[in-house]
């Protein structure tokens, strides 16, 4: 309610002639340094938004020019030039010259394992783990196309049946129910001859049948014994690895639809140096042969 | 105790009468009233000065003592090197995971103080705090510039001219001088000092130098200058809690009431030792008047002392009208010298009735007690403290990986630390109550027994990738306990750390 402005008896100051219930409003303004510390920041945001962007439309960029990206943009890039000089010698090298080098080493560990959480780890996890259904894991000992830190350059560089290199890595696998190579009991046959090859099988009767067909089907490929064949990609059959899983259901269904994994070709997408990065930190991750 | 009582400046001004029907307004603000400490001699005064002088003595030199620790290493004595993230005081040097030791010191000095307190009174206020150190640094330029007491407040009335305006300036300059050696001593703390102050002088020092030198050199000048009673008054917290720490037995500075009043004329009859002088009023670097007893402005320098024992002497009186007293024998002279009149018996009777003051008493018992704990615990972590450290950092992802054998391998990232400025070489062994194979990778060499040898880079980190294994066929538990070991050559285990093997769960 309003009343009339009059002076506080107790302070000397003026009233805004607001009351409520008897309470009286002193007007004690701001103070002054308050008050000019604001109208400065207001002036600061006046030449703020002539200097810099401050609005959200195309080339709004301000009298400077200077826009964050551009500036993100150079930082990155000078970041890559005081890595250069490491980078170009890892670039003119081989993973297997690198891994020798201590400093080589060292560098391209570290910058390995951010390309490849960059890159990698969304198929073969964080640490190289991999994941079921075909994203192998790359920190044990057992490799489709080899382990060493050549082969490993070549799979990171050309991928896997991508069809973007043509060194690629590719084979096929017959889908052997699907085509009508196999019939269902021959493909369960097989399927539990397999399984013993990791001496795993539960039922000797459908394994020895078994054995003449995987003999002619699959032992060009996978080896008489199961040991696999790297240089056609065929994996080992006998171990206790198994990519797309090793129960009797899923080996069957490998035997009768095929599997085939995709890995994109790197060598296209990033430098030499992180290829060769790459190969170095996922040779040292465990697995690596030589 | 007596009362604590706000001097006279403080306290709101009188009420007059305004023209209006109601009282004119009060204001609650008191502006400050520029303090004007005169020069004193005396015993305390000369303690004072000696303090002053070892204190900045310190300060100022001991950036440029040298230690030598060898190629490669800082030689500066006392030096917080930031950068490279080790701090170097004589022959200890530790790192920032280590800084629990500097901690500890705080603690040691925190406890100190206390103890100092219960003890002496406010003995830190008065005469090391780095605030009343150069304050009276700065008063004492003042005063060798402006002149004593009335030539400052009269400087300070008369109009500007060149006289005042030289006067002042020559002081302003004085000031900032001090001020930028002292904030140029701080950053020696953090930086090689020979090199700091040249790049300081020739423009090619970092920025980050020139701010801290800027920051200190104005909080100097700023706090030393023109705060000085202030800070102690309004911004520091230590005289708000030490009564905390004070009680009837501390050694205060006191005004001796029963013996001084009533004050008055020295001629006059009837009337106490205190002849009402202002002598010790006018030397207070805080302005406080002692006599009017315990105040949280008084920072227990004693410079009344000097000034009042002063006049006493010309007086042909005794000395220590002001003294260190404990409130508790205060307390009994004041009882035993109630019904006298003032009288040179009077003063003696009461200066009989005091007892020796209770130096060893609960509260500082206790505080010596903490003192020697905090002592005793640092002293027991340097003596154990340890120049080669292991952490284990087992990989999360994977948790483990199985080998085409059906073998379970666990991979570890092993840092040694090493805090000697030599390489070092260690046999790493594996304790585990089940048969693992360990692989370090990159470890060409062997130790004795054909383990593993790691290497440990002088004053810096190495990282070493360890493989576990379980052979195929052992029956598999989720977790197993394991202990790497660093041995030496003499077949001493230096330091061990404890980890986990994982494997699937068993089904």
């Amino acid at each position: 309610m309003p009343t009339k402005i009059e002076k506080d008896s107790l302070t000397g100051t003026d009233t805004t002639g607001h009351e409520w219930d008897g309470l009286k409003e002193l007007n004690t303004p701001l103070p002054k340094w308050w008050l000019y510390v604001m109208y400065a920041t207001i002036a600061f945001a006046a030449v703020w938004v002539v200097l810099y962007p401050a609005f959200p439309f195309q080339g709004a960029t301000g009298v400077t020019g200077w826009i964050a990206r551009e500036a993100v943009v150079g930082d990155v890039r000078a970041a890559q030039s005081r890595m250069e000089p490491m980078l170009a010698r890892i670039r003119a090298s081989d993973p297997k010259t690198i891994a020798a080098d201590p400093e080589l080493r060292a560098f391209a560990v570290a910058g390995g394992r951010t390309a490849f959480a960059n890159n990698c780890a969304g198929c073969h996890g964080a640490g190289g783990q991999g994941a079921q259904g075909g994203f192998p894991s790359l920190a044990d000992d057992d490799w489709i196309w080899g382990g060493t830190h050549d082969a490993i350059r070549h799979t990171i560089a050309n991928g896997v049946r991508a069809g973007e290199s043509d060194e690629e890595r590719t084979s096929q696998m017959p889908r052997f129910l699907a085509d009508g190579v196999l019939t269902l009991p021959q493909v369960n046959d097989t399927a539990e001859y397999v399984l013993s090859l990791s001496r795993r099988s539960t039922d000797a009767a459908a394994a020895g049948r078994g054995e003449a067909l995987y003999a002619e089907n699959c032992a060009a490929c996978h080896g008489e014994r199961g040991e696999g064949n790297r240089d056609v990609g065929a994996p080992r059959l006998s171990d206790q690895i198994w990519l797309y899983g090793g129960d009797k259901a899923s080996i069957a269904r490998s035997i009768a639809y095929a599997r085939a994994g995709v890995m994109p070709a790197w060598g296209q997408r990033l430098d030499p140096a992180i290829v060769n990065m790459l190969a170095v930190y996922v040779h040292a991750l465990g697995g690596g042969e030589n | 105790m007596s009362t604590i009582q706000p001097p006279d400046r403080l306290k709101p001004a009188a009420k007059t009468e305004g023209t209006q029907q109601a009282a004119a307004p009060t204001s609650l603000y008191a502006d400050r009233q520029k303090v004007y400490p005169k020069a004193v001699k005396g015993p305390v005064r000369r303690a004072k000065w000696a303090v002053l002088i070892l204190c900045l003595a310190l300060y100022y030199l001991v950036p440029w003592l040298r230690w030598d620790r060898g190629p490669g290493a800082p030689d500066q004595a006392v030096l917080v090197d930031i950068g490279n993230g080790r701090l170097f005081f004589f022959f200890v040097e530790i790192w920032p995971q280590e800084v629990y030791f500097l901690t500890g010191l705080l603690v040691l000095g925190a406890i100190g103080l206390f103890v100092a307190t219960s003890l002496f009174g406010r003995v830190w206020c008065g005469f090391t705090c780095p605030q009343t150190v150069w304050t009276d640094l700065f008063m004492w330029v003042e005063r060798v510039i402006q002149g004593d007491r009335n030539e400052r407040m009269r400087l300070d009335k008369q109009p500007w001219t060149l006289e005042k305006l030289r006067k002042k300036g020559l002081t302003h300059a004085a000031w900032l001088l001090i001020a930028a050696a002292t904030g140029g001593a701080w950053i020696m703390y953090f930086n090689d000092a020979p090199t700091v102050t040249v790049d300081l002088l020739t423009g090619g020092a970092s920025l980050d130098v020139y701010f801290y030198f800027g920051l200190f050199t104005t909080t100097t000048y700023v706090l030393a200058g023109w705060a000085r009673e202030q800070v102690c008054t309004y911004m520091c917290p230590w005289p708000r809690f030490q009564a905390a720490m004070l009680d009837e037995n501390s050694l205060v500075v006191t005004y001796r009431d029963w013996r001084g009043e009533p004050r008055g004329k020295a001629k006059a009859d009837g009337i106490g030792d205190c002849v009402d002088c202002q002598a010790c009023v006018n030397v207070c670097p805080t302005g406080i008047d002692i006599r009017d007893g315990q105040q949280l402005e008084c920072i227990g320098c004693g410079l009344c002392i000097d000034a009042c024992d002063d006049i006493m002497k010309r007086l042909d009186r005794p000395t220590g009208l002001i003294a260190f007293e404990t409130l508790s024998n205060l307390a009994a002279s004041t009882a035993a010298t109630k019904a006298l009149p003032p009288s040179r018996a009077r003063c003696a009777t009461g200066m009989e009735v005091r007892r020796v003051p209770r130096f060893i008493r609960p509260r500082t018992l206790l505080y010596a007690g903490m003192l020697g704990a905090v002592m005793a615990v640092m002293l027991g972590a340097w003596l154990l403290r340890q120049t080669v450290t292991l952490s284990v950092l087992r990989d999360r992802a994977p948790l483990f990986v199985t080998l085409s054998d059906g073998g379970i391998r666990n991979a570890y990232t092993l840092k040694i630390a090493n805090k000697d400025r030599d390489i070092a070489s260690y046999a790493l062994v594996l304790d585990s109550r089940t048969a693992l194979q360990m692989q370090v990778q990159e470890a060409p060499t062997t130790a004795p027994g054909d383990r593993p040898m790691v290497t440990t880079r002088p004053d810096g980190i190495t990282q070493w990738r360890v493989l576990l294994t379980q052979p195929p066929g052992t029956p598999t538990r989720t977790s197993i306990p394991v202990t790497f070991r660093l041995v030496d050559g003499r077949g001493r285990t230096v330091v061990s750390e404890s980890s986990i093997f994982l494997g699937p769960e068993s089904r």
